[in-house]
């Protein structure tokens, strides 16, 4: 599988992600700068984390709007995957590629903070590697991360399993102190119906070695790699 | 031409920031203040001469980049030549 890391002036992930890919995972991987329109060598494209265009209109807005991310509808269609985190999940829902908007974190300070995840949903892409009702531990880094939909929307979501990772306390209970940044339904991650593209607010390139204080941002990885997980363990490639 | 856009969060969306500024006011003694909505301005300057032409066009905008549909309503307003 070989993965494009994409590159947006203010991107400030990218360099995690490239890393993790090609230190930890040992997998081909590449710089995308977001210029680029052609996606014919990959296989999965991510968008970092980061503030895109200096976050200016609104988060994710311009670089929802760059020829990388216009490449990405046929890139999807033709069966490729997408991964965006933080900003990455702000530019696809600016995109339209997934439903629903990342507003001001209902605190109004920006959270950077370990969390727990549980994982609602362990058939997609990205997390069969996962058990549903699996604890997660990975950080946030964010300011607007409060995800927002309508109510028919949120319905949509729920009934076509495609919300992925809930914001949740040490024992996986989804409660309103769990919840960081006031999102809708504790959502931290959803994905599309095909469940081949993934935005979260959550970093799991920022949780890919032990020195990092975890690895559980690896199962992501791995559950994109096919790679069996059992209780945490992963096995080595 | 010029116009000016209003955008704005939708009705019945939590604006925590016009509620924070609402504490301010009240903080500084403007204790008659029940709501306050934050909300943004971007003003606009086209070519050509038909204000109806220029709405379009500036309408067709903000649906594709100035607001978000999904949290967002906006206004545009074509200003009177100075």
């Amino acid at each position: 599988m070989k993965f494009g890391v994409v590159v947006f002036p203010g991107t400030w992930s990218d360099c995690d992600f490239h890393y993790v890919i090609s230190e930890v995972l040992h997998q081909p991987v590449k710089y995308l700068w977001h210029r680029e329109s052609d996606l014919s060598d990959f296989d999965c494209v991510i968008l970092p984390g980061g503030f895109s265009y200096g976050d200016y209109l609104r988060a994710g807005a311009i670089a929802g709007r760059s020829p990388v991310v216009g490449a990405l509808p046929e890139f999807i269609a033709r069966g490729g995957h997408v991964l965006g985190s933080c900003n990455g999940f702000q530019i696809l829902c600016e995109a339209g590629l997934l439903p629903g908007a990342l507003m001001r974190n209902e605190c109004l300070q920006y959270r950077c903070q370990s969390t727990f995840l549980r994982v609602e949903n362990a058939e997609s892409s990205f997390t069969r590697a996962m058990r549903p009702g699996q604890v997660l531990k990975m950080p946030i880094s964010h300011g607007e991360g409060k995800f927002f939909a309508d109510h028919a929307t949120l319905q949509g979501l729920r009934e076509r399993k495609q919300i992925v990772f809930r914001y949740c306390a040490e024992d996986g209970r989804a409660t309103k102190e769990s919840n960081p940044n006031g999102s809708l339904d504790n959502i931290a991650g959803i994905v599309n119906e095909a469940g081949t593209v993934l935005g979260l607010m959550p970093h799991p390139e920022r949780a890919a070695e032990s020195a990092m204080g975890g690895t559980d941002g690896l199962l992501v990885f791995h559950s994109l790699l096919g790679s069996l997980v059992e209780d945490g363990t992963f096995l080595k490639r | 031409m010029k116009a000016r856009v209003l955008v704005r969060l939708k009705e019945g969306i939590l604006d925590v920031q016009g509620g924070t500024v609402k504490r301010a006011l009240a903080g500084l003694g403007f204790a008659e203040v029940r709501d306050v909505r934050v909300g943004k301005v971007v003003e606009v300057d086209v070519e050509g001469d038909s204000a109806e032409a220029a709405s379009a066009r500036i309408r067709e905008m903000c649906a594709k980049l100035l607001a978000n549909p999904v949290t967002e309503d906006f206004t545009v307003e074509i200003l009177p030549p100075r």
